[in-house]
């Protein structure tokens, strides 16, 4: 079943599109990674299926309603964690944290006093007082401590501590294994790798990835460190060769994975010392997108 | 070392506050022309100015706008009753400005955590704040040379360029003061609020005690800075030496604020922020209970200083009393003109300005949630069950709940000690009723707030400007002469003033509709724009 889509929602601010036709499917059960560059549309994307912005073309559901018309509804089935938790100065942390679980109406005050006790977390400060980190804290207590159906959680590990990553991990597991969902989107690529099953990228407004992450894998390119008795010639002609480096007589260069297979013919031919290979990290994988080398071309059709 | 960097600092803080510092500048200083040219043609002659006189001679005239001059300084010089009229309300116009401005620019900044960021450069410790402060004098030069050159230059008849120049340096002087009060109060508190709030407590203690000294004992006047600035006589005595007094006592106070942020920690203030509760109480919970925690220190302080300043109009209504029976012949004039007694008269006069004032926090009320939006703190309702409706209608409802409780307390405060001091006291359904008639024109401004909000909500302080032109009808048309039209744009306009006027339904009845389409407007206008955060 799938519980978030959205269908070619795009989103213009003046003249500015800051989204042009995004697509986005998020299934139950399902941890979805929506990553991308700053600036790319990820905030403007959740505050779209919030509610809060309106499309300008398109339509975005949840659990089969309209987020824009729908939204409060909607809402009471959801968690939602942003990057940025501005909370109010004169609030206590426990006080907010008991206001938001109210606001959606799900209250369960031992999942919420486990939740603080599991963060480390100290609710009687006042909110002006709180880092970052803490302030998020905020947000992830209220949000995993309502049973939400899905959890859309924006960068919600930005201000947190190692430590404090690994207890949010945990949660999302946990939601998972109830059969929640959630939409994760997030810069720090350890966590993407652990948690997320499908990946969507976005660059300049536009969805230019969507699979899981093995599937990416498969369509990057593989480093190789290669020695050979005689030295190889040529190999640059080759089709399918970047980064080409010489280094103490060895050569390193990646190769598209389709093009493996000819390569190693190819050199084996020169006699080979040492060969060793290395699958593209997710670095690799995201600089890639990230960097956006084939400019806007390079979109869906070639990968 | 501790001032490196002071230079740029000041002219970064200039070009972000240029505009406000421009506006305010140019409001002051025309206003006050405007008025000081008017003032010839409407005193000409000794009789007018001996009428004058004697309406000033009352003590609630005193109370409100200071002690007056002898009456052979009305007749040499037009100037001193211009500077009884308008000097002390414009040095609180003055204080405002300079406590909004310092403000921004000291704790404000501070508390966003634009000052960490400044000091994390190779900047000095106390640059930014003497850049701040570099700007507020420069500011308040600026004014005080404008004003003083602009009224002495404008060859108007009774206007001398000694007694100008004077005007100007206290208009001047008394802003660098507040703008060191409020520098004071940056340090000692730990958010921009408490800075504010503190700072405006000060103004306002200062011109009740004034008022109260003022009326009854002229030692007492002498403990608040308005009670020196109002007794200059500029334009008859032209008493520089009140003028320097207040301007070390300026010093003084910015020096010790200089002090204070040279010796505390970024971030906090000397007085340390209270522990919070762990768990929220049922009624917090609620949107409105929510709603109304967020505005609870704004609404309480406004609803002390409110009742404060009716207590205070209320004892002088017995005084007022006295001296209109005193006054035979202007009585039998009002008696058999109008039926109503002075007091009653006065009455009308007094629950307009205070309707108008009650109109802020009110408004204020409104504005939060959009000030809330500015600081990404909507997104905490609207990324939960919670509708816009339902937000913003909580602002609205609390706002106008905000103005009943104003209001009722202006009337109890009135009614209550004058009661006690007059012998044909006010009844308390008059005094309620001549209150609460201004409540259908609040409500319209309160609807314009929300109408703004909803639908235009990066110039939601356009409602200031309308409720500052209200505030100049009520005050200053009598003077500046507008044309009906004009007068007719403010809704304050159309009150019938109870008691002197009978009630008019139909007025009533129409303010009411008024707002309601706005509000309506409003409300949808709000369910279908973005939301910012």
């Amino acid at each position: 079943m799938v519980v978030l889509k959205t269908t070619n929602i795009t989103k213009s601010f003046g003249k500015f599109t800051a989204l042009d036709g995004v697509n986005i499917e998020v299934k139950e059960g399902e941890i979805y990674g929506f990553i991308g560059p700053n600036g790319a549309g990820k905030s403007t994307t959740i505050r779209i299926l919030l509610g809060m912005l309106k499309a300008t073309e398109g339509s975005a559901e949840m659990f089969g309603m309209d987020v824009w018309d729908d939204a409060v509804e909607i809402h009471k089935r959801i968690a939602y964690v942003p990057g940025d938790v501005n909370l109010w100065p004169n609030l206590s942390g426990g006080e907010v944290i008991d206001l938001f679980m109210k606001m959606n109406g799900r209250v369960n005050k031992a999942r919420k006093e486990a939740l603080i006790k599991k963060f480390d977390f100290d609710p009687t400060k006042k909110c002006r007082t709180y880092s970052k980190g803490n302030r998020q804290k905020v947000a992830l207590i209220a949000a995993f401590a309502q049973e939400a159906d899905l959890y859309i959680l924006d960068e919600p590990t930005s201000g947190l501590d190692p430590l404090m990553e690994n207890v949010f991990q945990e949660c999302v597991l946990e939601a998972k294994k109830l059969g929640k969902s959630v939409l994760l989107s997030s810069h720090i690529l350890s966590e993407v790798e652990k948690l997320c099953d499908r990946v969507g990228i976005i660059r300049g407004g536009k969805m230019i990835e969507t699979g899981t992450l093995s599937e990416m894998r498969h369509l990057t390119r593989t480093n190789f460190t290669v020695k050979t008795k005689e030295p190889i010639t040529d190999l640059n002609k080759m089709k399918g060769i970047y980064n080409l480096e010489e280094k103490n007589a060895e050569l390193s260069f990646q190769v598209d994975t389709e093009e493996i297979d000819a390569i190693i013919r190819y050199i084996s031919g020169f006699g080979i010392v040492k060969l060793e290979s290395a699958p593209p990290t997710l670095e690799d994988l995201f600089m890639r997108h990230y960097e956006g080398t084939a400019s806007d071309s390079g979109s869906q059709g070639e990968l | 070392m501790l001032f490196k960097g002071t230079h740029s600092l000041t002219k970064f803080i200039f070009r972000q506050r240029r505009f406000k510092i421009i506006i305010w500048l140019l409001g002051l200083i025309l206003v006050t022309l405007a008025a000081a040219s008017a003032y010839p043609e409407m005193y000409k002659g000794d009789e007018t100015r001996q009428a004058y006189a004697l309406t000033m001679e009352n003590p609630a005239m005193i109370a409100m706008l200071g002690v007056g001059y002898d009456l052979e300084d009305y007749l040499s010089s037009v100037g001193t009753l211009f500077a009884h009229e308008m000097l002390l309300f414009t040095i609180i116009a003055v204080a405002i400005m300079n406590i909004l401005l310092v403000g921004r620019s000291t704790r404000a900044d501070e508390e966003d955590g634009r000052i960490e960021m400044i000091r994390a450069l190779s900047v000095g410790r106390l640059a930014y704040t003497s850049a701040s402060m570099i700007v507020v004098v420069i500011t308040n030069l600026l004014l005080a040379l404008l004003t003083g050159l602009g009224l002495g230059l404008l060859g108007i008849e009774g206007f001398d360029f000694e007694s100008s120049l004077l005007y100007g340096s206290i208009l001047g002087v008394s802003g660098l003061l507040f703008g060191s009060i409020t520098a004071v109060f940056a340090q000692l508190t730990e958010t921009s609020r408490g800075t504010t709030m503190s700072s405006f407590a000060i103004l306002i203690g200062a011109y009740l005690i004034r008022a109260i000294g003022d009326v009854s004992n002229e030692m007492l006047s002498y403990v608040s800075p308005l009670g020196w600035l109002s007794r200059t006589g500029v334009f008859a005595d032209n008493n520089w030496g009140l003028f320097l007094l207040t301007l070390i006592v300026a010093i003084v106070i910015l020096l010790l604020s200089f002090y204070l942020n040279a010796i505390r920690d970024l971030g906090v203030g000397f007085i340390a922020a209270r522990k919070g509760k762990r768990h929220a109480n049922p009624f917090l919970q609620t949107t409105f209970g929510l709603t109304l925690r967020l505005g609870r220190t704004n609404i309480v302080t406004w609803a002390i200083g409110m009742f404060a300043m009716s207590l205070s109009f209320g004892a002088v209504l017995g005084d007022l009393e006295a001296y209109f029976i005193e006054i035979e012949f202007m009585q039998a004039f009002i008696e058999e003109e109008s039926g109503y007694t002075m007091t009653e008269q006065f009455i009308t006069l007094l629950m307009a300005i205070m309707s108008l004032i009650s109109v802020i926090p009110a408004v204020m009320t409104v504005l939060k949630l959009k000030g809330e939006e500015n600081k990404f703190r909507t997104e905490n309702y609207y990324s939960r069950a919670v509708s816009r409706t339902n937000v913003l209608g909580n602002h609205y409802f609390l706002a106008i709940l905000v103005c009943v409780l104003m209001q009722s307390l202006v009337a109890l405060g009135l009614w209550s000690v004058g009661q006690s001091m007059m012998d044909d006291a006010l009844s308390f359904g008059t005094t309620f009723a001549s209150a609460f008639v201004y409540l259908p024109a609040m409500w319209v401004v309160i609807s314009l707030a929300t109408l703004l909000v909803g639908s235009l909500p990066k110039l939601t302080s356009f409602v200031w400007l309308y409720v500052v032109y209200c505030f100049i009808v009520v005050y200053l048309s009598g003077i500046l002469d507008f044309p009906e039209w004009l007068n007719n744009l403010s809704v304050f306009e159309h009150v019938p003033q109870i008691p002197a006027e009978d009630m008019n339904f139909m007025v009533m009845i129409v303010l009411g509709i008024v707002a309601i389409v706005v509000t309506v407007i409003g409300f949808m206008a709000y369910n279908r724009r973005d939301i910012a955060g």
